[in-house]
């Protein structure tokens, strides 16, 4: 499978990341050596064959449902860019 | 003082608990070290204040005569590892500035056994890389060059600042993180020692995620024995790790010299690449002829879809690095670019604070799990890993009880040689490292002998779930075997 340049913006836009004009040529070569690189894949024969779900099998570890943490509002936004009373801040999202 | 550096983890740990030197003053001489080594990048924060108080309340409990298992070492940080108030940016201009406020689990470990913390070391970006080159803080230099060259070559990747600083004598040991090869690639561009161990074997948190089922921490030091104490301290169950093993760690270090008479070491046919170098087969050999002659008996064996190992992890990889690195959106943590509304914010910080082939890797995941891809591209490559693990299983189960294989291709390569338009020519540095991270097995990359143009080239062997003792008793035999390395000149200096 190969990706055209409006898949090239289309993938672009799904993962939030803005690409230029100039970019969506380069991408679309790279993007199609990964997948051409892939397409061995496809010579496998999967039939019957259980996807790997869990790397070392074991039963899942459940934690007691408690409060175990919290109250540190002011290390939650420390990082933040933009922050204001304890809130995050960003673009008006509705009018 | 500064021979002080040229002491093994080990070395250094029981000169310290015989009083024959201080904690003060070892890292006073990394300290020193460092500051002499700016050239070779391997640090992104260095942290001497922190180191010296850690070492002088090392050197209270030394006086004490009560040490704790790693006192008054001094260890290096890759930059991935969260560490509370000090910067933390996985090579990332994402990252710059970020300030964690708590600490990794695995560094957590180590703080507890009483080592000391020199700085955050350089990486590839969110550790996709294989040469250090991706990294915004620029390449890491390699404390190796060619014979009669001062070409700089790279120290490897991802954990490429932790290789050239442990290689280069800046610290005894480092943290370091391996999702496809990434601890065992530098250890042996570098001629030092690295283990991935079991997926599981060590907790994840606090660790910057690049591919959740893949990564696992693990060290890079200079001897075998020195991995083995430091892995003793960063392994262990951790409640806020649900994928860590509540398996009891065992004391590593007491597997060394453990005998390898009997034991069955598997060479797999697959691993004998086309092209493969003449030096990289030859060094396969000698590694064959030392086992022989420790007692083990040398068997035959095929992992048949090996050869699907690397295309289905850049499928698995690409897609869990697009969902873990969703989070940098620009709001809570990191870099910000503003934009017209919160789409245009998000599209335009994530342009600005990824590198290039981040960026390329979160667009080859996005489009792997898109809606009507989705099965054919990762459900494929996820049933393809189970098949990759049971190659493995069905050899441990005839009873192998490892398997010796090339820790690389090729000797490291020079900054800029292999950075070209094509991504495929990077990504297969990992040929024979990734199919232990699609299996979630043990894997570690042992020193064994030099290329014709003088540098470092290394063996790994593979282990079966969980049994990192074997490995490292017979890395062992390996390390005792090989012709010894000789130091990087310190060109630098």
């Amino acid at each position: 499978m190969s990706v055209d340049q409006a898949t090239v913006r289309r993938i672009a836009h799904l993962a939030r990341i803005k690409v230029t004009d100039e970019e969506v040529p380069h991408l679309q070569d790279e993007l199609n050596a990964i997948l051409a690189f892939v397409e061995d894949l496809t010579k496998v024969d999967v039939t019957d064959i259980e996807p790997m779900t869990s790397v070392m099998p074991m039963p899942m570890k459940k934690r007691h449902d408690v409060v175990n943490d919290g109250g540190i509002p002011d290390k939650i936004v420390a990082n933040a860019p933009i922050s204001e009373d304890h809130f995050f801040m960003v673009p008006k999202v509705v009018e | 003082m500064s021979e002080l550096t040229d002491l093994t983890l080990a070395a250094a740990r029981d000169a310290l608990v015989q009083k024959q030197i201080s904690a003060v003053e070892l890292a006073k001489a990394h300290i020193d070290a460092i500051e002499k080594a700016r050239a070779l990048n391997a640090f992104i924060v260095e942290t001497p204040e922190r180191a010296l108080a850690m070492a002088q309340e090392s050197d209270t409990i030394l006086a004490k005569g009560e040490p704790r298992p790693l006192e008054g070492l001094p260890l290096g940080i890759k930059d991935l590892y969260c560490t509370n108030g000090v910067q933390t940016t996985a090579g990332s201009h994402m990252l710059e500035g970020f300030v964690p406020p708590y600490e990794s689990t695995v560094s957590e470990h180590l703080w507890r056994d009483g080592a000391t913390m020199l700085g955050k070391l350089n990486m590839d970006e969110f550790a996709m890389g294989s040469s250090n080159e991706t990294s915004y803080f620029g390449p890491v230099i390699s404390p190796w060059r060619r014979a009669g060259d001062s070409k700089p070559l790279t120290p490897g990747g991802s954990s490429g600042g932790s290789a050239s600083a442990v290689a280069a004598h800046l610290c005894l040991g480092a943290t370091a993180s391996d999702t496809g090869g990434s601890i065992r690639q530098p250890a042996a561009f570098t001629g030092t020692v690295g283990i991935k161990p079991t997926y599981g074997r060590c907790s994840r948190w606090g660790m910057v995620a690049f591919a959740s089922s893949l990564d696992q921490a693990g060290p890079i030091a200079r001897t075998v024995r020195d991995t083995a104490i430091l892995m003793r301290s960063m392994a262990g169950h951790d409640p806020k790790d649900t994928t860590s093993v509540d398996l009891p760690v065992p004391d590593y270090e007491a597997a060394l010299g453990r005998s390898i008479k009997g034991m069955k070491i598997g060479i797999p046919k697959e691993y004998r690449l086309d092209g493969m170098p003449a030096e990289i087969e030859r060094l396969w050999q000698d590694g064959i002829t030392w086992m022989k002659a420790a007692g083990a008996e040398i068997v035959d064996i095929s992992l048949p879809h090996t050869r699907y190992a690397l295309p289905a992890y850049y499928i698995v990889a690409p897609a869990e690095a697009s969902s873990n690195l969703a989070r940098y959106d620009g709001v809570r943590y990191g870099l910000r670019v503003p934009g017209k509304d919160i789409a245009s914010m998000y599209e335009n910080t994530r342009a600005a604070g990824f590198g290039k082939e981040v960026r390329r890797r979160i667009m080859i995941g996005t489009y792997v799990l898109s809606a009507g891809y989705y099965d054919a591209y990762y459900v494929r490559a996820q049933k393809i890993r189970t098949l990759i693990k049971r190659d493995f299983e069905t050899a441990f189960e005839a009873g192998v009880d490892a398997i010796l294989t090339p820790a690389t291709p090729s000797a490291a390569f020079g900054l800029g040689e292999k950075s070209a338009a094509d991504p495929i020519e990077m990504y297969l540095n990992d040929i024979f490292t990734v199919t232990v991270n699609m299996a979630g097995l043990p894997g570690i990359a042992v020193p064994a002998g030099l290329s014709s143009e003088g540098l470092p080239l290394g063996l790994q062997l593979i282990g079966r779930a969980f049994d990192e003792e074997t490995l490292f008793a017979v890395a062992e035999v390996i390390e005792q075997s090989a012709p010894k390395l000789p130091q990087a000149a310190k060109w630098w200096v």
